[in-house]
């Protein structure tokens, strides 16, 4: 069984050895995840696999056979930016660029925990219902994501555009 | 990393079976394996993938729980009744790792994940007990902050890293093993070793033997439980030294407590002396104090951490006290 990587179906490694992450840049060429730390400290290298959000450095290819894997280079929508993408671009989510891939996908698949009622350190009643998207709650979310520009805040608005104030503009 | 052969494992017994020969390793989420790996401190000629097996989780009996030794971390916080039965497990998992992590890590994965002392990761250029018998330890007179202040010994002075571990051990919690010679079940307080002279032998697990699964009793008194974690920064940290605590009071008197430090020792440790001499006082602050204190007799400073020995003592205080504060 292959593994599939936005959308189209990939051949699998021969070398168990290939992590997520190199067979992501090295064999397919998708250089948008990226290698900061290669030690699960960084979390640059953030994927989502089967819509969850993972580290590619830390997960050895082969065990993900079977599955969906989504990278930053398969979120825009017939050459459309994911609103996320934009997001980022308007409330500058980023210096360098070089987390950015990783804070994406880090953030969206931190919108479907939240949907899911995954709760967090800073949740302050674990038998509560709907989770706040607060500031605290969306920063400890994404404390697995390092930024050494400090785009913290722009990061922060990005996130809050995209999915409180369009949420609100719809209600 | 060096070449090893990777199988996926069908059931436990093809786990076992696969895992028979010499230098095999389980594989679950791989967040601790991999990185030891790539580091070459963990070389191990064949993995077994059990990442497929035992992912559930179950009630059992009243009020009891069963989780599947391949279940992520984030299912285990999340389960509804973890979050209202066993609070303190789902607030230790939360406060542990990271999200992305916490998605990948199995709960097997969890309880046999090493220490994170740098001296056990630096293969090329420290001496460590653990990783060589018989070298020496360099942590003992090196950068010791992190490092051990109970049950530790002139061999090793490493903690485990776990939070998750910290909660279950404050728990009623038994090991399901499955292995070539069978299936048997063991108390979680009695699976992570103290290091003695052998710090590189940290479990009471037999060769090639597999964890299934956990088995929580019910605890009505752990609904009312903390988990509370210190360290360098807010989160994506490991532990300076963390308390989980479950505390039931009745006529102003300690019924019911469960008392168990991470951050502070070679495996999970469960405060058995602090709880014996809690029971029955007088639920209040000299209680706690003297509880601590008797917990903390033992404790020994290396040259960097010595300010874990004040700090548990506050935190078993503040943390107990809370739970008095916010008692039902």
């Amino acid at each position: 069984m292959p593994i599939t990587v936005n959308g189209n179906e990939r051949d699998l490694p021969d070398d168990p050895r290939v992590s997520l992450l190199d067979f992501l840049r090295e064999h397919l060429d998708l250089t948008g995840a990226k290698k900061g730390c290669d030690q699960g400290a960084c979390g640059a290298c953030t994927v989502l696999v089967d819509g969850e959000r993972i580290l590619s450095c830390l997960a050895l290819a082969v065990q993900y056979e079977g599955c969906s894997v989504l990278s930053i280079e398969g979120l825009a929508l017939n050459g459309a930016l994911h609103p996320l993408q934009t997001a980022f671009i308007e409330q500058d989510g980023l210096q360098c660029g070089y987390c950015t891939p990783g804070q994406i996908c880090s953030a969206i698949g931190m919108i479907g925990e939240i949907r899911r009622g995954v709760p967090s350190q800073v949740t302050a009643d674990l038998s509560a219902g709907p989770i706040a998207l607060s500031s605290d709650e969306l920063r400890e979310r994404m404390s697995g994501n390092l930024c050494r520009c400090g785009a913290y805040n722009g990061i922060l608005q990005a996130i809050l555009q995209t999915y409180v104030d369009q949420r609100r503009a719809a209600e | 990393m060096t070449p090893f052969a990777y199988s996926r494992a069908a059931d436990a017994a093809d786990a076992v079976r696969l895992a028979a020969e010499p230098a095999a390793r389980y594989l679950g989420g791989g967040t601790n394996l991999v990185d030891l790996m790539r580091q070459t401190v963990e070389r191990p000629e064949r993995l077994v993938d059990v990442t497929g097996l035992a992912g559930d989780i179950e009630e059992r009996g009243e009020g009891g729980l069963w989780i599947g030794a391949g279940v992520r971390n984030t299912a285990v916080a999340r389960h509804a009744v973890v979050r209202t039965s066993f609070p303190l497990l789902s607030r230790a998992i939360l406060s542990g790792a990271s999200a992305q992590i916490r998605n990948m890590a199995t709960v097997g994965g969890n309880i046999l994940q090493r220490t994170r002392c740098a001296y056990f990761y630096d293969h090329q250029g420290s001496s460590c007990n653990k990783r060589h018998p018989g070298q020496g330890c360099d942590a003992i007179e090196g950068f010791n902050r992190f490092h051990a202040i109970l049950g530790a010994t002139a061999a090793c002075v490493a903690t485990h890293p776990s939070d998750m571990c910290v909660a279950l051990a404050a728990l009623d919690t038994s090991v399901h093993l499955s292995g070539p010679d069978g299936a048997r079940v063991l108390p979680f307080t009695e699976l992570h070793r103290l290091p003695g002279d052998r710090p590189d032998i940290e479990t009471t697990l037999r060769p090639a033997e597999l964890i299934t699964g956990i088995e929580i009793a019910p605890l009505a008194a752990a609904r009312h439980s903390i988990y509370r974690k210190v360290r360098d920064r807010a989160s994506y940290a490991f532990a300076l030294v963390s308390v989980a605590a479950v505390l039931e009071v009745g006529e102003g008197r300690v019924r019911e407590v469960r008392l168990a430090l991470g951050g502070v020792a070679h495996k999970p440790w469960r405060a058995y002396r602090a709880e014996e001499a809690l029971t029955g006082r007088p639920a209040n602050a000299e209680s706690f104090r003297s509880a601590a204190d008797i917990e903390l007799a033992d404790a020994r400073p290396l040259r960097g951490n010595g300010f874990k020995i004040e700090l548990t003592r506050r935190l078993i205080l503040s943390v107990l006290s809370d739970l008095v504060r916010a008692l039902p």
